[in-house]
């Protein structure tokens, strides 16, 4: 496959399959739903959840270098594989001076998702193992709110998940169609929600509803 | 006419109707503006997509908002008529055309949506023979409108099980002249010696009230055609009305539920309080009884009133202006075909 295939935003082939987005694996992780929302129907919208994640965010996203106690400090670095079909970018890379490389992903607020956040974070050690052909067996979260660093080892398991995820989300997105609302707590918390309409369920009720007794007259209209 | 009356959010479009307003972006909030006031405040956020009717403004910083966030910007004219819409480099809108085409290959997903339509259609029809028998002084008329309405309800039981679109167009066919035969008994007879209903004729009417009918279904299925427009439906593929090159089948297809409770009933009120008299019609050589300029433009104008008021949508539990229910309607097809709802539900007016 040819590089030039994973660098275009949209690949001119049908039957190749353009990279997924590395955000794609948390978004999935969290909601298949708003994963579609975002990357095959290509709604975003802000709220204060992802306007404080921007905000996180905005310490991180100049891409730069930077050396720190010995330490070179890639911030918003370019990723990608081949191999797996990943793209997207990371926080921040440490390259230790003994050629250890380390991604540390920026999150705020409470630890709730931690195998979400865990499982982006592998998929960005694969990627940087694929670029610079070298082990990565450690990664770390960095969560803004508490300044606290929690070091993740990039187990089997996890990269059993990476590609479990991936193949899912492919599957989703060939399918061109979008999973249903969860309506549960995680929408209370999504920027998507007014998108997604969870609330459509209930709608979607009143709509069975009315279908069933479309052909009776005596039915009323609601 | 106060803004809150013309701008309406149904569904997460945004609809301003407002002539000289001004929308634009304030940080993640589009705010309306009419005569330098802000009159609504709407985070971006809940804004799926923006139609404007006739001489609106919008900034250029919020058409790039809502090119950049994939969300659509509808031009319409002061009527409602369709002329552009401004789409993003990518919009999902292929995904709905492709679902609207492969529905429409498919022979049960076909006559699935032409079953709906044709059920709207009938149970409207017959609510709008209800209402004229319950309001007309006359027991006689009042049971044979009863008794047409009764026809129409077993036309509507034979609908599920119809097999194929030929049966379903003859059930539909036969259910037409049933109540065009007893809608004349809703004219009050005090104007009946101008404006008397001898069966639908059309292509050309030949009789007032088939004139007015013929003028106002056109202006209707103009307005369903904007709305498949906006949506992003493609309005010449229909289910029930044949594919023709230059017909807009689908807007005839969603036109079918609204006839009746849009355009009968409007006609007829216009009759009753004699908002329309002889003057406004030409009758020409041969028999054919065409609207004149001037009964056309007091047709419209009552017409675009009539689509500010408003009704409540039994499904959706909100208020809707008249004008915008072809656009909720062309929006639950969309919905029904990417699979969000279990299939198509016409609108239904209460009886």
């Amino acid at each position: 496959m040819l590089a030039s295939v994973y660098t275009t935003a949209a690949s001119d082939k049908v039957g190749t399959p353009d990279p997924i987005a590395i955000s794609a694996l948390q978004h999935w992780a969290y909601c298949p739903r708003q994963c579609a929302l975002i990357h095959q129907e290509q709604s975003f919208a802000d709220n204060l959840h992802t306007a404080r994640g921007q905000a996180v965010h905005h310490l991180v996203d100049q891409p730069g270098e930077a050396i720190k106690a010995g330490v070179k400090i890639e911030r918003s670095l370019p990723l990608w594989s081949e191999r797996l079909g990943l793209v997207g970018k990371a926080d921040l890379v440490e390259i230790h001076p003994d050629g250890a490389i380390l991604p540390v992903e920026y999150k705020h607020g409470r630890k709730r998702q931690a195998r979400h956040d865990d499982i982006q974070l592998a998929a960005q050690a694969l990627c940087l193992e694929e670029m610079f052909d070298r082990p990565v067996p450690h990664g770390a979260i960095y969560h803004a709110s508490s300044h606290r660093r929690r070091e993740v080892a990039i187990d089997a398991s996890l990269r059993a998940a990476v590609s479990e995820a991936l193949t899912a989300i492919r599957t989703m997105l060939a399918s061109g169609r979008l999973p249903p609302p969860v309506n549960d707590r995680r929408c209370r918390e999504c920027s998507l929600a007014e998108l997604c309409q969870p609330e459509l369920i209930a709608e979607r009720e009143r709509f069975k509803r009315a279908l069933s007794g479309l052909f009776d007259p005596d039915s009323e209209a609601a | 006419m106060p803004a809150s009356q013309t701008t309406y959010q149904v569904q997460n479009s945004l609809y301003v109707m407002t002539p000289g307003a001004y929308v634009h972006l304030d940080n993640t909030t589009v705010r309306i503006e009419i005569e330098r006031e802000t009159r609504l405040r709407v985070p971006l956020h809940h804004v799926g997509s923006l139609v404007c009717f006739g001489n609106i403004m919008v900034s250029p910083a919020l058409m790039h908002r809502l090119a950049d966030e994939g969300k659509s910007l509808i031009l319409l004219d002061s009527s409602g008529r369709f002329k552009a819409r401004l789409e993003g480099p990518v919009s999902g809108n292929i995904l709905l055309r492709q679902a609207q085409y492969r529905a429409n290959e498919n022979k049960n997903g076909s006559i699935t949506i032409a079953r709906a339509i044709i059920a709207g259609k009938l149970r409207n029809s017959r609510s709008v023979l209800l209402r004229g028998a319950r309001e007309t002084q006359n027991a006689d008329e009042s049971a044979q409108l009863t008794a047409a309405a009764e026809s129409l309800a077993a036309s509507l039981r034979a609908v599920p099980g119809s097999p194929d679109l030929d049966s379903l167009r003859g059930t539909e066919g036969e259910a037409a002249r049933r109540y065009f035969s007893v809608l004349g008994l809703i004219v009050k007879p005090a104007m009946r010696e101008h404006f008397s209903l001898p069966g639908r004729s059309r292509r050309p009417p030949r009789d007032r009230l088939n004139a007015v009918l013929s003028f106002l279904y056109s202006m209707l299925m103009n307005d369903c055609r904007s709305a498949l427009e906006s949506i992003g439906l493609d309005p010449q593929l229909g289910f029930l009305h044949a594919v023709r090159p230059g017909r807009a089948a689908l807007a005839l297809d969603i036109q079918e539920e609204f006839r009746s409770i849009l355009a009968d009933r409007f006609a007829l009120t216009l009759i009753n309080r004699s908002q329309l008299t002889v003057k406004d019609f030409d009758q020409r050589e041969g028999g054919s009884v065409l609207l004149n300029d001037q009964g056309r433009r007091a047709v419209v104008a009552a017409w675009q009133e009539r689509k500010l008021e408003e009704i409540t949508h039994p499904l959706l539990e909100t208020k809707v202006p008249i004008g915008i229910l072809p656009f909720v309607q062309a929006r639950v097809l969309a919905r029904f075909l990417r699979g969000d709802l279990d299939g198509y539900l016409p609108f239904l007016a209460k009886t």
